[in-house]
């Protein structure tokens, strides 16, 4: 190029480059971040300014109230005494009822260990299911969290809950020495084998349990509240729900014409009937077909009612996860040979589960605010402890917004915690329609 | 109607499954601890404190029957229900006694086949309006919008009310007192309608009490007292008397600070009675003599337990009005201790 500049006969030639310059003002730097992205027309810069407005409102409004709080009070007289007419929350009532916020008001208070216990090995338990990459070994701890969980919540014996988890171990046994004849006979056998184990355990226990007392203070299931009722009742509900809405969807969509209509007739009448409900079943119908000595735990009740309302719905997305999935594929695992649990678990499932996953941690989060209605039926949850001995104690008559504000941010990092999860999962199980 | 209807067949169902269990009074002595339904909350009457230990009004007569039955103060289970979970779960065996501000009415304790055994509290529906309404008297709320909690008489009071007065008004339905303070304040209804016991406990917490009045009418009769099942006399007895000798012994001048010195013997044979020191009236009951005297010591009498609970010198504030005893112009008056 330089050669034909110098043959050439342009009266000027530049030699050099023109030294950099800066952009001009208004297009580099937070100008030009503002002018895109806040003022672009004059539409948007109105509305900048009134969003600026409107935020400047809250914070005005809410920022004192929580900067000047007062955290150290016996009552909310006392409150009001040290505010003297200054704006500020009483947040008092979450120091003074913090034990009662997270285990409600009747567990024993020397052991709150061992709810906090549970709930950190919660999260190594559920880790190895949650990351895949995490070693396998570690579902070891996954298997025996629930056993391990409720002997540390409730309490009690432990060969209670070791001869249960046995059971478990008996009937996997059992699926063990008959799994290369048939499905079906591996399948029941196991269920047997379980509930033989169970039924000569229910004599050793005793027995065991005096030669060898290892055991915790047993604590009933009233006792248990706060929001350790609502972990509770969110873990296990949506647990038991999962496997047991996908048995239901597999069973819609069965060619077997009995197990097809029970497990129709189930879902739309579970779906037809709001969670309330069922909820006021569990607490008050259930008590007059049971005899009086027949104490069959609420907690219980409770459980099997919300799972039973989770599983329907997770049913029914799964059933959208296996609706979409193109027939070829089902013709494609017939044609491998592959028998029905075959096709299903390595064909089938893991594909329509993954196109269900929003749908299923839709409901998840939705299931684990719903646990909130038990407050409803006189059981001490989160929201129950809140609504009823706490606001009606003379004390704390009257301090609402700090303690349905905590309750709400308490629900809120566990929902956008679930949420943001399942973006992460969805993200690495990204296979195809990249 | 219909509800009614079906909570009565309900209860008979339950009555009929329940049938075995009609001791009570062994039950509760085989069990060691006595099952008591209490409010899930309400101020003074029932509420757990920071340490979960329970308190209030109605709570102590559950204490004292405790006491009096099962010589312990804390062998009670409190089991909290809602104004809608109360009869069923008295009904279904789960309670031995409920003393959740229970209004005593004749469906109640006919249809839905109820022993009101006496009241510990006589109440009466009321109306607290803010200052600024200007309303000076019940009959001139018509229009008004009011905050009326759902299950309870003072929903048919409020209805019966309004219509005898040809006046229409907009029901905000709430479910529990907590709620209907939080509705009232943030001005979602003109009026809220409860017990005047609770007007005065709630008014008296608010922020600025001075903002907001009770009008003077008393539109209903409010007995509320304690509630056993139908069909065990022996146990309704029990909570009958031990209810009986709260009031009594206020009558009489029997104290928590006097009792040790009047249980030596005292020269009124009435005092001596309860005490046990003279007769055998704790075995017609089928407890031992010393069954009130336990009672007694838990929070003392009637006015003591009224005093430390919700009377004037708790931030409640109630006076003791038609509480007081029938000497003082109130309407407390327990059959004599003969």
């Amino acid at each position: 190029m330089s050669d034909t500049n110098a043959n050439s006969t342009v009266a000027f030639v530049r030699h050099d480059t023109i030294p950099e310059r800066e952009p001009p003002l208004g297009e580099r730097g937070l100008i030009k971040w503002l002018r895109e992205n806040l003022f672009s027309s004059v539409t948007n810069g109105v509305l900048t300014v009134l969003s600026l407005w409107a935020i400047y409102l809250i914070l005005a409004a809410s920022l004192p109230w929580l900067l000047n709080g007062i955290w150290d009070a016996p009552s909310i007289r006392d409150c009001r005494t040290i505010l003297d007419g200054a704006r500020g929350g009483c947040f008092a009532v979450l120091t003074e009822r913090w034990n009662q916020l997270l285990f409600g008001f009747q567990y024993p208070s020397d052991q709150y260990w061992r709810p906090t216990l549970a709930f950190i090995l919660l999260f190594v338990a559920f880790a190895p299911v949650m990351f895949y990459k995490l070693p396998r070994k570690l579902l070891i701890m996954t298997a025996v969290y629930p056993f391990l969980g409720y002997w540390l919540i409730w309490g009690g014996s432990i060969w209670v809950p070791v001869f249960a988890a046995g059971g478990f171990v008996a009937g996997y046994m059992v699926y063990r020495q008959f799994i290369t004849r048939s499905f079906a006979i591996a399948f029941f056998g196991a269920i047997v084998g379980a509930f033989v184990f169970w039924w000569i355990a229910d004599f050793i226990t005793p027995v065991l349990a005096n030669l060898i007392p290892i055991e915790l203070e047993f604590v009933k299931s009233r006792q248990v509240g706060g929001f350790m009722l609502n972990m509770i009742l969110g873990v296990v509900c949506l647990s038991l729900a999962l496997p047991l809405g996908i048995i239901l969807a597999l069973g819609r969509q069965s060619s077997m014409p009995i197990i097809k209509w029970i497990c129709v007739v189930f879902i739309e009448f579970v779906r037809g009937v709001p969670l309330i409900t069922l909820l006021f079943v569990a607490n008050v119908v259930l008590a007059y077909f049971l005899p009086p000595e027949a104490n069959f735990d609420l907690v219980v009740r409770v459980i099997i009612m919300i799972t039973l309302f989770a599983a329907a719905y997770i049913a029914e997305v799964i059933r959208g996860g296996l609706a979409a999935l193109p027939t070829g594929q089902y013709e494609a695992a017939d044609s491998l040979g592959l028998d029905y649990p075959q096709s299903m678990r390595l064909i089938i499932l893991p594909q329509a589960l993954k196109i269900s996953i929003p749908g299923i941690v839709n409901v998840a989060v939705g299931l684990f605010k719903d646990t909130t209605l038990v407050s409803v039926i006189s059981m001490f949850d989160l929201v129950g402890m809140i609504r009823g001995p706490i606001l009606s104690s003379t004390d704390w008559n009257g301090v609402y917004w700090e303690l349905f504000g905590f309750a709400a941010l308490l629900f809120f990092i566990m929902c956008y915690g679930i949420s943001q999860y399942s973006q992460w999962l969805e993200r690495q199980l990204a296979t195809d329609h990249r | 109607m219909k509800k009614t209807v079906f909570l009565g067949a309900l209860t008979v169902a339950g009555l009929a499954a329940g049938a075995s269990a009609a001791a009570t009074l062994d039950d509760v002595k085989a069990r060691g601890v006595l099952n008591c339904g209490v409010n899930t909350g309400l101020v003074g009457f029932a509420a757990p404190d920071a340490d979960g230990v329970w308190g209030g009004f109605d709570v102590a007569v559950c204490r004292a029957v405790a006491a009096a039955v099962l010589s312990d103060a804390n062998a009670v289970t409190f089991v909290p229900l809602t104004g809608k979970t109360r009869f069923t779960a008295l009904a279904a065996g789960e309670i031995d006694m409920l003393a959740r501000n229970t209004t005593w009415t004749f469906s109640r304790d006919n249809d839905l086949k109820f022993e009101f055994v006496g009241v510990n509290y006589y109440d009466g529906q009321g109306f607290m309006v803010p200052r600024e309404l200007g309303v000076s008297s019940a009959t001139e709320l018509d229009g008004a919008t009011v905050c009326i909690q759902t299950g309870t008489t003072t929903e048919l009071n409020l209805a019966d009310f309004f219509r005898s007065n040809n006046m229409s008004y907009d029901p905000v339905p709430i479910e529990t007192n907590p709620e209907a303070q939080q509705q009232y304040l943030a001005g979602a209804c003109d009026v809220y309608t409860t017990d005047a016991s609770g007007l005065a406990a709630t008014r008296a917490n608010f922020e600025n009490p001075g903002d907001h009045v009770v009008l003077p009418e008393i539109v209903s009769k409010e007995p509320l007292g304690p509630v056993v099942r139908h069909g065990d006399n022996e146990w309704g007895d029990i909570v009958r008397w031990t209810l009986n000798a709260l009031i009594s012994a206020e009558e009489l001048g029997i104290t928590s600070a006097n009792i040790g010195e009047l249980s030596g013997g005292s020269n009124n044979p009435e005092i001596n009675r309860i005490l046990g020191t003279e007769g055998e009236l704790g075995a017609m009951i089928g407890l031992d003599g010393e069954w009130a005297k336990r009672a007694l010591m838990v929070g003392g009498n009637y006015g003591e337990i009224f005093e430390a609970n919700i009377g004037e010198a708790t931030p409640i504030g109630l006076s003791r009005g038609l509480n007081a005893q029938w000497k003082d112009g109130g309407l407390l008056y327990s059959p004599p201790f003969r």
